[in-house]
């Protein structure tokens, strides 16, 4: 990756950090403000509950004192990983707290009531987010030390869902109702996101690698893969609709593999021709960056055309294809969503749902899991790209 | 270059006819309806649709690029320097945030209609065009910055007339990023009860009437890529000037 990270040495001021005012000024106002919403069922508004009359009794007060305190630790300048570590374990703490303050405001054996987190508990866990970001962002972790975090942050956050602490909050509610179609759902918008992926890569990388060469056609085919870059997905969606229900129609066997003019069929196609571009335009570049001393090392050495693309050209520009591939995961996991408008599945389901009854929890349910995919995604794939550039400069 | 002009021109020209009179069009659309359903989308009229779909657009777009550019001068001065690496990977993991999540979250809190689409609009437009112009403002050659100080500028003028005009072309390249996701997200914010082309997709999807999804999908993209090579030809014409000086 090119770094941009010029190392900055922080301006001394005095023992205060001014990211800690701000972080400790939202925790300030997060703990006065309502921190969970209890709403009878579904749809009646609802009565705002603080920490304090969630959590009644020792446990409350003892984590309203736990919060300041790490709000006001925020405050003084201190190790990065030490901050890191105040801000995930209130992250913590307040996960914990929403979880058991639900738990204890459902009236025993109710399944219409719902729970949600309140303003209080939002500005807390941006307060605590933005510390735990900051210091992330400052200490400057390896790839494999931000893949790991990922990995511990993923399994406490497992770990919270299996116990069931949080099976008494709204969103998990909904997800109770429907478990059976949340997986279904989340298969299709991964098969749909990867699928796209794989065979854009399939197609992709052949035809960057055949078109390199060939200077006439490769700007032919750059500015179109553009053009089609820049058409908006519902758009192309909507486009592939009609060529596809006239293929469904008209050629025989077409139906019967499962092609058809609504569904995942068009939306497997709009993601594919919306991989190509990255895929293929990265490809180029990384042919491009390979220097031609390398190239006359190989032809020198006798390697024929295809031993020198193998070994000499694909290696050198692996570190800007998978950047592609990083770059295309990403947005296909985003994109995935709209599938649902033309009954193609995925994540987008709930979120339409929920967005048509003004359930929330529903919208939350789909739009939740699709962030979590793609931010997964990204770091991973980041960590890889910059393991495998590092290699190369070695 | 020139069947590119004759290209645009032609879009350009072929755009405003349809919209001004698409009755004259109806032929084309006709064969995609089925027992004889309307082959023109007339619950509103398209060229009212295209002048609010563009209106949100512009007015996100705008409210976007003060507010990014803003922020990218105020994390590269010494004052906000602090906040430099937060803003950088608030910004990356902002944009692994799909826009449809975007809009539907901000209902909650606005409402059904124009607003919660101008929000998300706004939120996911900051992104491109901070970052962008983070990139700019921080790789400006070091000799650069010595010859400005060493001609005695002072660090406004040094912002003015020195690490913004040459972050330009890069600002510009984020604010096309951002239009383009914009025209795009516009057209699903109509999920959301927005006035804009994204109901003509979303009536035709639900009748199931292609000739209405055909409609709006057309114009939508003839849009986005009108816009994109707009801005596109505007970066090249400002690159161009900083090189001749």
């Amino acid at each position: 990756m090119p770094t941009l990270d010029t190392p900055l040495t922080r301006p001394f001021t005095g023992p205060i950090d001014r990211l800690g005012v701000l972080v400790a000024a939202l925790v300030a106002v997060g703990l006065f403000s309502p921190f969970a919403l209890f709403r009878a069922n579904r749809i009646v508004p609802g009565t705002a509950q603080t920490l304090l009359e969630a959590l009644p009794g020792v446990g409350g007060l003892l984590a309203v004192a736990l919060l300041s305190v790490a709000g006001l630790t925020a405050v003084i300048r201190t190790r990065a990983s030490f901050r890191l570590m105040i801000g995930l374990g209130a992250l913590l703490l307040l996960a914990v707290a929403i979880g058991m303050g639900a738990n204890g405001l459902t009236p025993p054996g109710d399944k219409v009531s719902r729970i949600a987190p309140a303003m209080g508990f939002w500005l807390l866990v941006l307060g605590f987010g933005l510390l735990a970001t900051d210091s992330v962002s400052r200490l400057r972790l390896s790839p494999l030390g931000r893949v790991g975090l990922l990995v511990a942050v993923a399994a406490a956050m497992a770990l919270i869902l299996a116990s069931g602490l949080w099976s008494s909050l709204s969103v998990l509610r909904e997800y109770a109702n429907r478990a059976d179609s949340f997986w279904r759902e989340a298969g299709t918008h991964v098969a749909l996101a990867v699928g796209s992926l794989v065979a854009a890569v399939i197609i992709g990388l052949p035809l960057g690698i055949f078109i390199h060469p060939r200077r006439r056609i490769r700007g032919w085919v750059s500015r179109g893969l553009t053009v089609i870059q820049t058409v908006p997905s519902i758009a192309l969606f909507g486009l592939l609709i009609a060529p596809l229900a006239w293929v469904a129609a008209n050629v025989p066997g077409a139906a019967a593999i499962g092609l058809a003019g609504i569904g995942a069929a068009p939306a497997l196609l709009a993601l594919f021709v919306y991989s190509l571009m990255p895929v293929v335009s990265n490809t180029l570049v990384g042919l491009d960056g390979v220097p031609a001393a390398s190239n006359e090392a190989a032809r020198g050495m006798g390697m024929t055309d295809g031993q020198r693309l193998v070994q000499v050209q694909l290696p050198l520009a692996l570190p800007s294809i998978l950047t592609a591939i990083r770059i295309v995961l990403v947005q296909n996991i985003g994109l995935a969503t709209i599938a649902a408008l033309i009954g193609g599945g995925g994540f987008g389901v709930f979120v339409f749902q929920g967005v048509g009854q003004t359930a929330m929890d529903l919208v939350l349910l789909g739009a939740v899991p699709t962030v979590a995919l793609a931010f997964s995604a990204a770091v991973i794939l980041d960590a890889v790209v910059e393991l495998v550039s590092r290699k190369d400069q070695r | 270059m020139k069947l590119g002009l004759v290209f645009r021109i032609g879009t350009i020209m072929l755009l405003a006819v349809f919209l001004l009179q698409p009755d004259w069009f109806a032929f084309v659309f006709a064969p995609m309806t089925k027992n004889g359903q309307p082959a023109i989308y007339v619950q509103n009229s398209l060229l009212s649709l295209t002048i609010s779909h563009l209106l949100i657009v512009f007015a996100a777009t705008l409210a976007a690029s003060a507010v990014a550019i803003g922020l990218a001068i105020a994390v590269t001065r010494p004052i906000g320097r602090e906040f430099l690496p937060l803003s950088r990977t608030i910004a990356n993991a902002g944009q692994t945030f799909p826009p449809v999540a975007v809009l539907a979250l901000a209902v909650p809190v606005l409402g059904f209609g124009t607003e919660p689409t101008l929000l998300a609009l706004f939120l996911y437009g900051l992104l491109p065009i901070f970052e962008n112009a983070l990139t700019g403002l921080t790789t400006v050659p070091p000799q650069v910055e010595e010859a400005a100080r060493g001609m005695g500028m002072t660090d406004r003028e040094r912002l003015w007339q020195v690490e913004l005009p040459l972050a330009l072309p890069l600002i510009l390249a984020g604010v096309r990023i951002s239009a383009v996701i914009a025209i795009a997200t516009a057209a699903i914010g109509s999920t959301v009860a927005a006035s804009t082309l994204g109901e003509a997709i979303i009536a035709g999807l639900i009748n199931s009437n292609l000739a209405f999804v055909a409609q709006g999908a057309l114009v939508i993209s003839a849009l986005a890529i009108l816009i994109h090579d707009g801005i596109g030809a505007l970066e090249r014409r400002v690159g161009r000037h900083l090189i001749q000086g």
